[in-house]
């Protein structure tokens, strides 16, 4: 009897989520697998014909799709370097003695709230209109015109907004980081003479593997997942120079109706998301043992 | 000698901050110029400060309506994230049979899928589920709410996972043998303990609904079911070469969060600092 109440409380508390969660994503992700044979454009009434691992092979020779996991990738690295320098950086100033250090670290944490979308609108206006005045006042026309219509310097662009999105955020992980630091470990090392340099280069890095461990496994999945910035300030533009992964997925769906073509390409992107994020796993897992 | 340069190192490191938020300031400043006011000088202050385009932009972009959906669909998501995940953690902790094993590893699991993977099927099912059942899933806030509550999940019940192992059961034993039944001795002890986690949840997924851009895309179509983003999406659609429109745009799609986040700014990085580190 009491067994059974127990059930019933169980199955109370577990089963409205389980439902919606398993509606939401188990099903859709089981029959993302199943579209992802199948060709079809997207029209309820229009047949979806089985053709086996056709879209997959397809996608070895789709060159658009090939470039723009090529943009992925260049655009990562940079990213990933430029947010984590930046971050650790601020993360250096943020736990100085500096007075004001807690004011500081509210302003540079901001960006990342406003969000990838209206982030991208906004540095839309810079990049094209503003950049070009500077250019117009100062001559330096080479340097300041509208980056947004240059393929090789829009990429540049799309990083150079998701650093200033990031950079605040992985700053956070890096203070706590730092902060967990015994005191007395860093008043050694000054005790022995060490400098700025060394004491960052020789204590400080060594005792915080964990985080930068962590802010680069964040980085390089959220880099790799990149949509809204790219959507908001190039479009994919100019003439697809700066069309990303996730993006060249959206389009191939929804604005070319490929939809079983495209989901054979969105599940080649959750296997790439899903080792990257494994390997990060993995990492975390054996230094703790380390430790 | 040394307070100079103590007082420098501040003054410099607060204009650093400054700089760096210069991109807000561009928009503040450029939202309340006309057309050749803005083109003449992109960094200066407003000689004349014109209200008009904030009557259009807020006009165009429908924004007062806007907000009233962003605070309906993220309100409504959280509070039906943070009921039905700590309650459905509590039980998977509590009881540790294989179904809640499996139950908790596929929620674990699933977090390494991405958005785009599931994009496409997920308008499948939803659109079958309200054609057979009536249930507005699609083109409805409800509907946005009930998806945000199935990928918001995961991280729910991992964080409330970890946080609820540590408790001792010996509170709730006693609660049991004063003749509390389940419902009671979660709402009355457990829940209360879960304060700082709930409060981490909420941050991290307010965030998150607040700016969250494909997903009602996807979902809602009618104009007037527009979220922030959407409506400011579609208002840069039509009107991005009116720069000082679209900057008065801006600065009403951003303006809710920034002041949101100087006023609980504390527990706000408090939060994701917490929140990353799991």
């Amino acid at each position: 009897m009491r067994k059974r109440k127990d059930m019933l409380w169980y199955i109370l508390f577990v089963l409205p989520l389980t439902i919606v969660f398993t509606s939401v994503v188990i099903i859709p992700f089981v029959m993302g697998i199943g579209y992802s044979f199948f060709s079809w454009d997207g029209m309820p009434l229009n047949p979806k014909i089985y053709i086996g691992l056709d879209n997959y092979i397809k996608l070895f020779n789709d060159q658009r799709f090939i470039i723009s996991a090529l943009h992925t990738v260049y655009y990562t690295i940079l990213a990933v370097v430029l947010i984590n320098l930046l971050g650790f950086a601020f993360a250096l100033i943020a736990t100085s003695k500096l007075k004001l250090r807690n004011l500081g670290r509210t302003m540079l944490f901001m960006p990342y709230l406003i969000g990838g979308l209206i982030l991208g609108y906004i540095w839309k206006f810079i990049f094209s209109d503003l950049l070009r005045a500077i250019g117009e006042m100062t001559g330096w026309t080479h340097i300041f015109y509208n980056w947004l219509t240059d393929p090789d310097l829009a990429l540049v662009a799309i990083v150079i907004v998701s650093t200033w999105q990031m950079a605040g955020y992985v700053m956070i992980i890096y203070i706590t980081g730092i902060q967990s630091i015994p005191e007395d470990v860093i008043e050694a090392g000054k005790v022995d003479g060490a400098g700025f340099w060394r004491l960052l280069f020789h204590i400080k890095l060594p005792m915080i593997m964990q985080s930068i461990t962590i802010c680069l496994f964040l980085t390089l999945s959220m880099s790799f997942k990149i949509f809204d910035v790219n959507f908001s300030l190039t479009g994919g533009g100019p003439s697809n120079a700066t069309e990303m992964f996730a993006m060249n997925i959206y389009n191939e769906i929804f604005s070319l109706n490929n939809y079983g073509y495209g989901q054979a390409k969105a599940m080649i992107f959750f296997v790439i998301v899903a080792i990257i994020t494994l390997v990060q796993v993995a990492i975390t897992k054996k230094k703790e043992v380390s430790m | 000698m040394k307070k100079i340069m103590k007082v420098f190192a501040e003054v410099g490191f607060i204009f650093l901050c400054i700089m760096y938020l210069s991109p807000v300031y561009i928009v503040v400043t450029n939202a309340f110029k006309n057309r050749a006011e803005l083109y003449e000088n992109m960094l200066a202050l407003p000689n004349n400060i014109h209200f008009t385009y904030f009557a259009e932009a807020m006009e165009k972009m429908n924004i007062i309506n806007a907000f009233k959906n962003s605070f309906i669909v993220t309100s409504a998501s959280l509070f039906v994230i943070v009921i039905l995940a700590s309650m459905a953690a509590w039980m998977i902790v509590r009881v540790n049979n294989t179904f809640s094993k499996i139950l908790f590893m596929t929620f674990v699991a699933t977090m390494l899928i991405p958005f785009q993977t599931l994009m496409m099927p997920l308008m499948q099912v939803m659109s079958w589920i309200s054609k057979t059942t009536g249930l507005p899933l699609i083109n409805s806030l409800s509907g946005l709410v009930y998806m945000n509550l199935g990928f918001g999940a995961s991280m729910a019940v991992f964080l409330y996972h970890g946080f609820i192992k540590a408790i001792p059961k010996s509170l709730e034993e006693a609660a049991v043998i004063d003749g509390c039944n389940k419902f009671r001795v979660f709402w009355k002890i457990v829940f209360p303990l879960l304060k700082p986690v709930t409060v981490t949840v909420m941050i991290l997924d307010m965030i998150w609904i607040w700016n969250d851009f494909l997903l009602p895309s996807l979902v809602l179509s009618d104009k007037q079911l527009r979220t922030i983003p959407l409506s400011t999406a579609s208002f840069f659609g039509q009107f991005t070469i009116q720069w000082n429109m679209a900057m008065a745009g801006l600065l009403l799609a951003i303006a809710p969060i920034i002041i949101f986040y100087i006023v609980t700014q504390k527990y706000i990085i408090k939060g994701v600092a917490s929140g990353a580190l799991k």
